[in-house]
């Protein structure tokens, strides 16, 4: 099996692209790849700082992403999310700080020293030159002429279906096929790292799901590294390996999907990822924090579970179909905070508004946070 | 029976507002349009063919039908000849220039540095000054004994001390230094254009051929001028017509001399029909122009048309 970021036997002279027959087989997992993988990092981010007039957007935030992986940069608008991708494309340069790629200080280097790719929002694609041409123009910068040009053009084209494609301009493209394009064209060169910045947010919601899907699976089959920038947490929690979360230039946390989600390194991580977000409860001493969907009635948890009470006080339900969701406030002996409940619609049990519903939470479930400083308190 | 009771009730229908009636007011919006036209280019047009087919004069402007006789002696007299070479020399010399100094001043002024305000400024300039006042400044730069240019050739040893070039007075030194002055005056405007088309661009297409490996003159060649050709040609149309129909420069600079080497067709026709009271073959030959004209329009319109694709 191959590991995703090696090279399949004869690649030298092949694109690292798989023709759709051999994608076929079973592609290896990130998760099953990390353990023999290169353990060193192929991008690092080491104390990125970059201000504009004296804001900080991105403030030393260091950050390695490994060999092959996908990593998703996930923060509100104006995190320094796009900013970051950018230094570590060189669009931008840092006020402070390094990137590297594969070990080696590339900060003073301009974008085409760096064999990066990256795919814009916009796909950026060259409005006046075809479909082929796009896809040829950084094979051509890179001195790939003539019949090698021409089949790494088309090989690539063929493994991601825009042969009947070729020959026509942007313009006669669909929403769809030009990010296809734009992703053909960011990795016919082969980059060490590819850079998606919010590649899926120009598609409407129906079509963004099932690029998503290819997205993720594209990625799978060349094995290139990844950074995916985001202010989707459920595209980021669907394509990434691991995220990365930035608020205000500010590196919160980076983990999985499944750390970030269950394990949320403050309070900001922990409001902003979930919809909706976790519930912040005021106690003596600490912050308690508690997803909506954790709160359930005494039935769902075992009789030797360590589990704690927590009353609460309904004041309005939404029906939303799958889920009802019941916005409240916690009763005593605990402070009146507001807090939301989500039960699936496979709970049964009765959620009216007005009424005092005695619900209970797994002591595992509940999360503790520093009042002052809003980090995770053990 | 119902729908028959209805019939009968007449709802009282309210007559809108005229300014509110959008036929009206689309006559009333393009009225000074047709008006500014039909006036002061369609009537002076066909004056013009009127006063071409007559032996009119400045002193008798009386209708008397000659057919192509004002065409035919035109036609025959070398002046004519020479103005229209030099018309085509002076149109595409200082055009060629003007576009390539515009692009190159645009993508100067395109990135944001300090003071880029005041440049942008003064570089419209000469844009913005009246022509003649502008070509009065150069007269004096030419001036044969104290001619700036002079000194500082002079003094960089680019001619010796005893030369004495007359820039207006030496039939290709006085072409040279109109194409210089006509140049001065239309670059800001092919930049201020080329500068439009320029910003037009998205940034990410920029940052896009940045990271695709894209250098300076792949970026250039390959983006940039392909993406700006249709507005490069608009520039190139405006400068031709204004140039090819323009006389202010070399009348006051030259007046055609010397010996008509910087006669033009627009100068030729202003010398013969105002100033020599020749109507007719003022006319006539003003006329050449026109077919020039329309082919130019239509050519760059055309291209322009076909090149926009963004």
């Amino acid at each position: 099996m191959i590991a995703p970021g090696q090279a399949p036997p004869g690649a030298a002279e092949r694109p690292r692209i798989v023709p759709r027959a051999e994608a076929s087989a079973p592609a290896p997992r990130r998760g099953d790849a990390r353990a023999d993988a290169d353990p060193a990092a192929k991008i690092e981010a080491r104390a990125l700082s970059k201000g504009f007039a004296e804001v900080s957007a991105v403030a030393a935030v260091s950050l390695a992403v490994r060999n092959g992986e996908f990593l998703v940069l996930l923060g509100p608008s104006g995190s320094g999310k796009s900013t970051l991708l950018r230094m570590i494309a060189g669009l931008e340069t840092p006020s402070s700080g390094d990137v590297l790629i594969d070990g080696a200080v590339v900060t003073d280097l301009a974008p085409r020293s760096r064999n990066v790719a990256m795919v814009f929002q916009s796909y950026a694609l060259y409005p006046h030159l075809t479909v082929f041409e796009n896809i040829a123009f950084p094979l051509r910068a890179r001195g790939v002429r003539g019949r090698a040009l021409e089949r790494r053009v088309l090989d690539a084209s063929a493994a991601f279906g825009l042969e009947p494609l070729l020959r026509r301009k942007p313009r006669q493209l669909s929403g769809g096929e030009r990010q296809r394009v734009a992703l053909v064209r960011a990795i016919v060169r082969e980059p060490t790292v590819l850079l998606l910045d919010e590649p899926l947010s120009n598609l409407d919601a129906q079509l963004r799901a099932t690029a998503r899907e290819e997205l993720r699976e594209f990625q799978r089959r060349v094995g290139t590294t990844a950074i995916y920038v985001t202010h989707d947490q459920v595209e980021a929690m669907a394509l990434g390996d691991r995220i990365a979360v930035l608020d205000r230039g500010a590196l919160r946390q980076v983990g999985s999907p499944h750390e970030i989600y269950e394990d949320p390194a403050d309070t900001f991580v922990a409001t902003f990822i979930g919809s909706p977000p976790m519930n912040l409860v005021r106690t003596a001493g600490a912050l308690l924090g508690v997803r909506p969907e954790h709160l359930l009635p005494r039935t769902h948890f075992a009789a030797a579970e360590p589990i704690t009470a927590l009353p609460v006080r309904v004041g309005r339900v939404e029906y939303l179909g799958a889920d009802r969701l019941a916005y409240g406030t916690l009763d005593d002996p605990w402070p009146h905070d507001p807090v939301v409940v989500r039960w699936p619609s496979t709970i049964a049990a009765a959620l009216r508004a007005g009424e005092r519903q005695q619900l209970f939470a797994r002591d595992t479930d509940l999360k503790r946070f520093d009042p002052g400083t809003g980090r995770r308190a053990q | 029976m119902d729908a028959i009771a209805l019939d009968r009730v007449r709802p009282r229908r309210a007559a809108p507002r005229w300014r509110d009636d959008p036929q009206a007011l689309a006559r009333a919006l393009l009225a000074p349009a047709i008006l500014y036209i039909g006036l002061l280019v369609g009537f002076p047009f066909l004056l013009a063919l009127y006063y071409s087919v007559s032996d009119a004069t400045v002193g008798a402007r009386v209708f008397h039908f000659v057919g192509l006789e004002n065409f035919r002696s035109a036609i025959e007299n070398p002046t004519f000849w020479q103005a229209l070479r030099n018309s085509i020399v002076f149109t595409v010399v200082s055009q060629a220039l003007v576009v390539v100094l515009g692009k190159a001043a645009a993508m100067a002024l395109y990135r944001p540095f300090r003071g880029r305000a005041l440049v942008r400024f003064l570089i419209l300039l000469p844009w913005v000054a009246p022509i003649s006042l502008g070509a009065i400044g150069w007269l004096w730069i030419f001036d044969p004994v104290y001619s700036i240019l002079d000194w500082v050739a002079r003094a960089l040893h680019l001619i010796g001390p005893d030369a004495w070039p007359i820039w207006l007075g030496q039939p290709h030194l006085a072409m040279a230094s109109v194409i210089l002055v006509n140049v001065w005056r239309l670059a800001p405007l092919a930049t201020v254009i080329i500068l439009a088309g320029m910003s037009a661009i998205p940034q990410d297409i920029h940052d896009a051929a940045a990271i695709d490996g894209a250098g300076f003159w792949r970026h250039l060649i390959r983006i940039n001028l392909p993406l700006l050709m249709p507005v490069m040609l608009v520039a190139l149309l405006f400068g031709v017509v204004f140039t090819f129909t323009d006389m202010i420069v070399i009348f006051v600079l030259t007046r055609g001399g010397p010996y008509d080497t910087t006669q033009v067709l627009a100068s030729l026709a202003f010398f013969t029909g105002v100033q020599g009271g020749d109507l007719a073959g003022g006319a006539a030959i003003a006329l050449f122009l026109f077919p020039v004209l329309a082919a130019v329009a239509i050519g760059a319109l055309t291209l322009a048309r076909r090149a926009e694709v963004v």
